[in-house]
Formats: C-alpha cells, structure tokens, sequence
C-alpha cells in the first residue's frame, strides 16, 4: 500500500457546487496518476463521500483505490443502514476498510463490522481517533479485539502515539493509518515561515509538507498518512514524500526537535 | 458523542470558509431576486413598526423571512454542507409559529411611538440587518454575491428581528431564544473560519439583551411603587 493516501475532512465537503466537484476530481486523478491507493472519509465529513463518489465516477472507478470509510453513529440499531447509504454515496460495491469514527458506540459497530468481515462484505475493521482523544480505549480494543487498523492523530509535534499505541500495533500486526499530519493546517502554515533546514535535502524534500510528511511514514508502525488538499499541486507534493530516502532513527529525532523549536 | 469536551471547537467546522462563501454566492444566484423582497419586507416592517396596531403584520412579515431561511436557506442549500444545518431549519421553523402564534394569532407584539432609547436603539438594529449589515461583506473583500440579506439568510433577519423585539412595547421573552441562540451558533462558526465578521451577531446580541433589560427597569419601578 502507498504511504501517502488522500484525506477528505473539510476539503471534499463542498455540497453540490459543481466547480469545487470538479477541482475535487482533478485531485483525485492527480493523486491515482502519482501513484495512490487509500482515500479515507466518513459521514461525519458533510457531503465529502457523494463528493468523492461524484469523482470516481468521472475517473471510471480506478481499479488501484483502496475505499476507506467510517461508521458514525450513536445509534448502534442504525450502523448497517449508515454503511449502506455511505457505499452508495461512493458507488462501489463494498468498502475495503470501514473504521469506528472517534470511538463513538465502539462497543455495538465493531461487532457489527467484524460480521461483514466474515461474511466477505468488508475486507478489513478498525477504529479512529484523533488530537490524542481516548488513547486508552485505544490501546485496550488494539489488545482485545481483532482489529487490522487503527488510525490516529501524529506529526512531529503530536507524538503521545509514539510511547505506546505505535510500539503496541507492530507487536499486533495492526496497520496504522495517521491522520491530521498537518495538524489541519495549522503545523504547516507555522514552519512555512522558516525555510527547509538542511537535512530536508538529505532525505529528497523539496518544501515542508515533504518534510513533515516523511517523518510520519518513516515510523516503522506507520502504514499510510492520509493528508487533504484541495490543490492539484499540493497533492503531488506530498506524493513526493512517498518515495526517495527516509530519515533514520537519529534523523527523525533532529526533525521533531528542529519543527518543535520553530 | 463521547468525551465532548476534548473536543476544540475547531473538530466542529466542516467545511472551508471558501466553500462557505460560495455556498453563499450559489444561493443568492438560486434565489434572486427574493433579496429584493427581503429589503421590501424589512422596510414595510420599518415603516409599520411606529404604528400602534401594527403588531400581527409586523410577526406575520418576521414570521414568513424565518421561514424563508428554515426551508430555502438551511434545509436545501446550508444542510449539503454542514448536517446540523437540519436542526437550524427546525429552530428557524420553531421561531416562526412561534412569531405566528404569539405575534400575529394572540397579538402580544404591540408597538407604539418610538420615543424611547430602547425603541430607538430596536429601529437601528433594524436598519442595520436590513441595510448595512448585507454591504459588510465588501468591507471583508466579498462581493455583494456573497453576502448576506435580511429575509434571505440567517443573520441579518436575527438583527432584524431582534431590532423589532426591542422596538416592540411587549415582546414575549419566548420570541428572544432562538434569535439569541443562533447569535452564539454564528458567532462560533465564524470565528472558527476567522472571519471579522464573528464579531457582528454576538454584538448586536448583547446590545439587544442590554436594551430589553434597561428598558424593562422603569415599568418595573412604577409597579414596585
């Protein structure tokens, strides 16, 4: 699986605006021509699962995506009804991952979603959290339950993960999907400011959303970061962080301490 | 949803303020030109608000701009953004039966000369949602497609009517809620996309709230004496 997958949180949710529906599908076709595979939403994200559904239409549903969605609903009796109108949404006949949004009503939608596992209507489950919210929870249903995701907040500022809930998914074989690597927007807009410190070239970065991106997927735990944009031209820059030389352990150490400084 | 409070109010904001804007610019193209009628209905309103027995017009007028925002505004167009938009319709629809009920039905919105500061500060209110408060948006580097009309969208109809609230005599206490409410829900969505415009309903919230109370005061003390 490609490391650099494609966010939807806030930029997808742009109604039935056909304009920003089209600027969404050229998105998306620039990231499958990089390379792409994983494209994450939920139903919390507004109109971003019709608007993704509304682009991969016009891309001919690409064989290489990789459909990651979430259940999100406090009513456990109306998951399977959500996870219906979510894949219609998309238009594909069945999700490759579905994810229990922020832990909400985990208890009743795991059950759920391991029963479409099972039945072959699901190829893999797991859960969601972000900003750090519930990590013990998290590290008990990583424990406990036979889960193959878990998808959290992490950059080099955000790295409460790194003590245990990365160690803890290696030891499992759990994939890890990190989201908010910009910490929306606001760790990118803070290092744009300065410029690219030296070992950017060192590792093959050419801006800071390389830079941060890299240090993410370079975590030996992490699976797949899934950063959104509205630009074509963002999107192919953080493809970029999916290939060239990575940072090794001390590197990743200079990078997190050089981001927090600034 | 769990553990609420870790939430910053950030995690609640959907969409862009890009989106946000055009959603607006679409909307206004979709439904012109009832701007024009919302200007109309916010000057009659003007206009009958210095008459005694205006009241049941003036909650009916109010009445039919709420609507208006519940159904063209929240429900078809904001909703495809921003699911909580549904309970904005509803408390929109709420706001006007209730105008209905209380204003036009039951005429407990009575207004008289507007002689006193309360009525006068309730007529600049008006003035403000229905005149000035849609030409903000230029002041913001918008266009006037993507702005705000009284009658139309949600903010400029809450001044308007908490104008009208204030330059009533009686306006029942039960008419205030949802305008004052949606004061804070504006304010925290506009803040959240760092517009200066968050500024504007908490404002005119608190200038309406501080009007209603200080003119309260007197009728008070003559009943107390």
């Amino acid at each position: 699986m490609p490391v650099v997958g494609l966010g939807t949180w806030i930029t997808f949710n742009v109604g039935d605006d056909r304009v920003a529906r089209d600027a969404c599908t050229d998105v998306m076709r620039a990231f499958f021509d990089e390379g792409g595979r994983v494209i994450d939403s939920s139903p919390m994200y507004g109109s971003s699962q019709e608007v993704v559904g509304y682009g991969l239409a016009r891309l001919g549903m690409p064989k290489a995506l990789f459909a990651a969605d979430k259940v999100w609903i406090a009513s456990a009796s109306r998951g399977s009804a959500q996870v219906e109108e979510s894949r219609r949404h998309w238009g594909i006949s069945r999700f490759d991952l579905l994810q229990v949004h922020n832990l909400l009503s985990w208890q009743e939608h795991l059950p759920m979603l391991l029963a479409m596992k099972s039945a072959g209507r699901l190829r893999y489950v797991g859960i969601t959290t972000s900003e750090g919210r519930r990590h013990r929870d998290v590290e008990a249903i990583m424990r406990t339950r036979p889960i193959d995701f878990v998808q959290v907040t992490y950059n080099p500022i955000d790295r409460d993960v790194e003590a245990r809930i990365l160690p803890l998914a290696r030891e499992r074989g759990i994939a890890v999907i990190v989201n908010r690597p910009f910490q929306q927007g606001a760790l990118i807009d803070s290092v744009m400011r300065h410029p690219l410190p030296g070992w950017a070239a060192e590792i093959g970065c050419t801006n800071w959303a390389q830079a941060l991106l890299k240090y993410i997927v370079s975590h030996p735990a992490v699976t797949c970061v899934i950063p959104a944009t509205t630009r074509v031209a963002h999107v192919r820059e953080n493809m970029g962080a999916a290939s060239g030389p990575m940072p090794d352990e001390a590197l990743r150490g200079r990078m997190a301490a050089d981001v927090a400084r600034l | 949803m769990t553990e609420w409070w870790t939430y910053r109010l950030s995690s609640f904001l959907l969409f862009s303020p890009r989106t946000y804007f055009r959603l607006h610019e679409l909307y206004n193209v979709e439904v012109w030109p009832v701007q024009l009628a919302g200007l109309v209905i916010g000057a009659v309103i003007m206009a009958m608000a210095f008459r005694a027995h205006s009241g049941r017009a003036v909650a009916g007028l109010l009445a039919v701009t709420w609507l208006f925002v519940a159904f063209a505004y929240h429900l078809r167009r904001y909703a495809t953004i921003n699911w909580a938009a549904t309970y904005f319709a509803a408390a929109f629809a709420v706001q006007a039966i209730l105008l209905l009920w209380t204003g036009t039905v039951r005429h407990r919105l009575v207004f008289a000369s507007p002689g006193r500061a309360r009525q006068r500060i309730g007529f600049l209110l008006l003035l403000f949602g229905v005149f000035v408060q849609p030409a903000v948006a230029l002041l913001a580097g918008r266009s006037l497609l993507q702005s705000e009309y009284f009658g139309v969208a949600p903010d400029p109809t809450v001044t308007g009517t908490l104008g009208v609230l204030l330059l009533a005599n009686r306006s029942p206490w039960k008419l205030w809620i949802v305008p004052l409410l949606w004061c804070g829900v504006s304010a925290a969505f506009q803040s959240m996309m760092q517009s200066p415009e968050a500024l504007i309903l908490p404002v005119v919230g608190v200038i309406a709230v501080a009007c209603a109370i200080a003119g309260r005061r007197p009728a008070e003390h003559a009943r107390a004496t």
